[in-house]
């Protein structure tokens, strides 16, 4: 049975990388033996001009983990790739990250929530198709655009919403805000402003797990780490350098690129030399992937397959998923440079949508429970608000809390006792 | 003389008294391994070839005491007989620093190394040799050249249960580090609400060396001061820096541990005791009356050489190693301040926002009425390092012009 990846065997001795010249069927190679289920280095490069933004090109590039679905489905004919519960489970995860992002955005605007917010809304599957396939001891390290991934995770609403507002009882205590979501029990690890920044702390939350194994012989640590970025990411250098590392070391790891074609402004193709940026991976030695973004089913497929390779040892993915955000880059911005055509285009491949006729159409739901899940999630955005409404804003004595875990680190003052040692210190002062 | 070393620069000849180029405490007349309670004026300098300590009866000096280095760590009493009992081992500082190291990696199996020819090269300057080949490749990392990268592995790392030393294999190289020294090893910890602790060491040696030029002879002290939640030490001999390794691996706090090129060749004989010096700190290295002289790594030695001038010349200079560049230790400061009224900053970072001008304006806001004169702060020239030895020479505070600072000091 073909499946999107067919590893080869792993070998533990370094190989000799030379991308350009293997050829599909080296199975002395680590990564995965190419096929035509995906395109790795073997591809030869089709170096077409991208002088305007040609939309069936694009389709044309989504390769053949379409096919693998497609070939499941054909074969044995009721098998499905998922079942009642895990569908209505992705339903309702989806539905959360949408009706959250909506209810972010009228929040925004009625002055509840401030600075930069940066929604998902359209980019869902990408969330749900990998996050729901991970234990509660992975982590997931993602950027400012980071609230959905906090709620696939786990992190409860309440807690996303109030760190919105900036209440005490956010996930971050209303320090971090939307771009620094955190979660030690749910091991999400950020939330961070500058793009590319994240990668390298979860290329270092995976070496703490390759270590804990090896080093610390806690033979069943199989934790995974996943790191979500955008496609502006993928020109920067934390980017190459941590595919290096994580390739190097065979650490376990997944690279997603939530490629959305915009970075603000600036279009993928006016920004990038080659576009297609799963091919970056074989260049490191990992497979490079790309998967229909919008599909919550194809990215659980290759999913699956990414985090199973991370988890058996076999070492990191780069996985490519073609998305789009239905918003602008953040509230504040105008959405002035999109194509209306494109943005139609993306429109019709919602990601909500398609599963919801998925499951329809196969009869693994019903239009009332879909409804039913709706309306929950409706109720739980609701209860999420009036928390973070009712919550009250931090006092000033914490202001200095949590600047170092030991605060003796704060140092000692004149009088010779530790600055820490003043009960109101926390509040603030001059002094250094 | 200084052997096998080439970069030493004449101050630290200068300091070898003996042949055998060994630091000997005793004959600079000062106990480095004691910061002293000095209160309302009077001093307790209790220098004992011993190292034993006379506490005295204030409850609040002696509560300062236990903050106080010990030879001996984690008891209450420092007794004297414990410390004197056993001889010591004469090390050299880089291999003070590896001792300290290795003692942390054996103690705790969490903390690792990651640099670049950290494993099986040994260290630059050989700070990490044998220890790939004790605890392995995994737990000394040899990393490829990435240091913003390798630097958030460790800090990554750090947030999930390890205890990372990043090296920097020259502490300029960190400049390419600073997107994540700043927003992430400082940051992340008050950003997450307190919920990760990154106890991360990030070390490496800078300084101005023996013409290795502009890029190789930076001061990134100055750079990382401000960046809030973390600490930083400067360590200057093989007892604090050995001591100041332990620390800041044992700390909870992301700690940046300033090593300088021209000093990891000198030798000290160290108690065979295990011991740490507090990160938070001053040193009193040489107790006096008339000036107050603050400094830090390689300058602590011009400094005593100034002293010995000084001394010479009939003054009296106190001089401090303050060790913690943040936070400023201002209860050893203060209180020397409080006692000569005279201020003088010895320092090798630039004239401009270095760790001299933060430190002036701490002074000046916290003791200015105990000051009889206006501070004075030695710094580099405001210049890239020159190549040329004798601008160079030029560019970093020399003796005599500490001599010369002093003397219209204490007009």
């Amino acid at each position: 049975m073909a499946t999107a990846f067919s590893a080869a065997k792993f070998t533990a001795q370094p190989f000799p990388l030379n991308p350009a010249s293997t050829t599909s069927h080296d199975s002395s190679i680590v990564f995965a033996k190419p096929t035509s289920l995906f395109l790795g280095s073997t591809r030869k490069l089709r170096l077409t001009s991208y002088s305007k933004f040609n939309l069936s090109r694009r389709s044309g590039t989504v390769d053949a983990v379409s096919d693998v679905v497609k070939q499941k489905k054909s074969k044995s004919s009721p098998s499905l790739l998922i079942t009642k519960e895990e569908g209505l489970e992705l339903y309702e995860d989806l539905v959360l990250g949408r009706a959250f992002e909506d209810m972010c955005a009228q929040m925004y605007y009625r002055g509840k929530m401030f600075g930069f917010v940066h929604l998902y809304n359209g980019q869902e599957a990408v969330s749900t198709g990998f996050i729901k396939l991970l234990k509660q001891q992975d982590s997931v390290v993602s950027t400012y655009r980071d609230h959905v991934h906090a709620l696939s995770k786990g992190v409860p609403a309440r807690a996303v919403m109030s760190e919105l507002f900036g209440k005490t009882t956010g996930c971050c205590r209303g320090q971090g805000g939307s771009m620094h979501m955190f979660s030690r029990e749910h091991n999400v690890l950020g939330g961070f402003a500058f793009i590319g920044e994240g990668i390298p702390v979860a290329t270092g939350a995976a070496f703490t797990s390759k270590y804990k194994r090896e080093v610390l012989k806690e033979a069943d640590c199989d934790h995974v780490t996943l790191a979500f970025f955008g496609d502006g990411t993928c020109n920067n250098g934390q980017f190459f350098e941590c595919l290096n590392m994580a390739a190097l070391w065979k650490l376990p790891i997944v690279f997603v690129v939530e490629n959305n074609l915009w970075a603000i402004g600036m279009s993928h193709l006016r920004a990038t030399s080659d576009p297609h940026i799963y091919k970056k991976g074989p260049a490191f030695g990992m497979p490079g992937i790309h998967v229909d973004g919008m599909d919550v089913l194809k990215v659980r497929e290759v999913a699956k397959e990414a985090i199973g390779r991370a988890r058996r040892g076999e070492g990191p993915t780069l996985v490519e998923c073609e998305t789009y955000r239905f918003r602008g880059h953040s509230l504040a911005d105008p959405d002035e440079l999109r194509d209306p055509a494109e943005k139609a285009h993306y429109a019709a491949r919602d990601p909500i949508t398609a599963l919801k006729k998925y499951l329809i159409e196969n009869s693994l739901a019903s239009e009332a429970e879909l409804k039913t899940i709706e309306k929950k999630i409706d109720e739980v955005v609701e209860d999420a608000v009036e928390f973070a409404d009712e919550s009250p804003v931090p006092a000033r004595s914490q202001l200095l809390e949590n600047v170092f875990a030991d605060p003796k680190g704060f140092g000692i003052g004149p009088d010779g006792r530790y600055r820490c040692e003043d009960p109101k210190f926390t509040e603030g002062t001059a002094h250094v | 003389m200084a052997t096998g070393f080439h970069g030493v620069g004449a101050a630290v000849a200068a300091l070898s008294s003996s042949p055998s180029n060994s630091f000997d405490s005793k004959k600079l007349l000062c106990s480095p391994r004691r910061s002293f309670p000095v209160r309302k004026g009077a001093s307790f300098v209790v220098d004992r070839s011993d190292g034993s300590v006379n506490l005295d009866n204030n409850p609040k000096a002696r509560r300062a005491q236990q903050l106080i280095v010990n030879a001996v760590a984690n008891k209450a009493d420092s007794s004297p007989a414990s410390s004197s009992s056993k001889p010591g081992h004469e090390l050299l500082l880089f291999e003070a620093l590896r001792e300290g190291l290795e003692e942390e990696m054996d103690r705790d199996p969490r903390v690792c190394v990651m640099g670049e020819d950290v494993g099986h090269y040994g260290g630059s300057y050989k700070v990490t040799r044998g220890l790939a080949e004790k605890f392995g490749d995994l737990r000394v990392l040899d990393t490829p050249i990435a240091e913003n990268s390798f630097t958030g592995m460790g800090i990554g790392a750090a947030m999930t249960g390890l205890r990372p030393v990043v090296e920097g294999m020259n502490m300029g190289f960190l400049l390419l580090a600073f997107n994540q020294i700043s927003n992430n090893c400082g940051m992340l910890h008050y950003t997450s609400g307190g919920q990760f602790t990154i106890p991360i060491v990030i070390r490496g040696p800078g300084g101005v060396g023996r013409q290795l030029g502009a890029e190789h002879s930076q001061r990134l002290e100055s750079y990382f001061q401000s960046i809030p939640g973390i600490q930083m030490v400067a360590c200057s001999t093989p007892y604090n820096a050995k001591g100041l390794m332990k620390a800041a691996i044992r700390s909870e706090n992301p700690v940046i541990l300033f090593e300088h090129v021209l000093l990891y060749n000198l030798k000290e004989r160290l108690p065979d005791e295990d011991y740490i010096c507090n990160l938070e700190e001053a040193e009193m290295v040489r107790p006096g009356e008339h000036v107050t002289i603050l400094t830090y790594s390689r300058m602590r030695y011009h400094v005593m050489q100034a002293a010995k001038t000084l001394v010479n010349k009939g003054y009296d200079p106190e001089v401090i190693d303050i060790r913690s560049l943040k936070p400023f230790d201002l209860h050893t400061i203060g209180n020397s301040v409080k006692k000569t009224h005279r201020v003088l900053i010895v320092e090798e970072c630039m004239r401009t926002g270095g760790i001299g001008a933060s430190l002036t304006a701490a002074i000046t806001e916290n003791f200015h009425d105990y000051l009889d004169a206006p501070i004075m702060c030695l710094s580099s020239q405001d210049v890239p390092t020159p190549y040329a030895g004798t601008l160079e020479e030029w560019t970093v505070v020399q003796p005599a012009q500490i001599v010369t600072a002093v003397e219209q000091l204490c007009k």
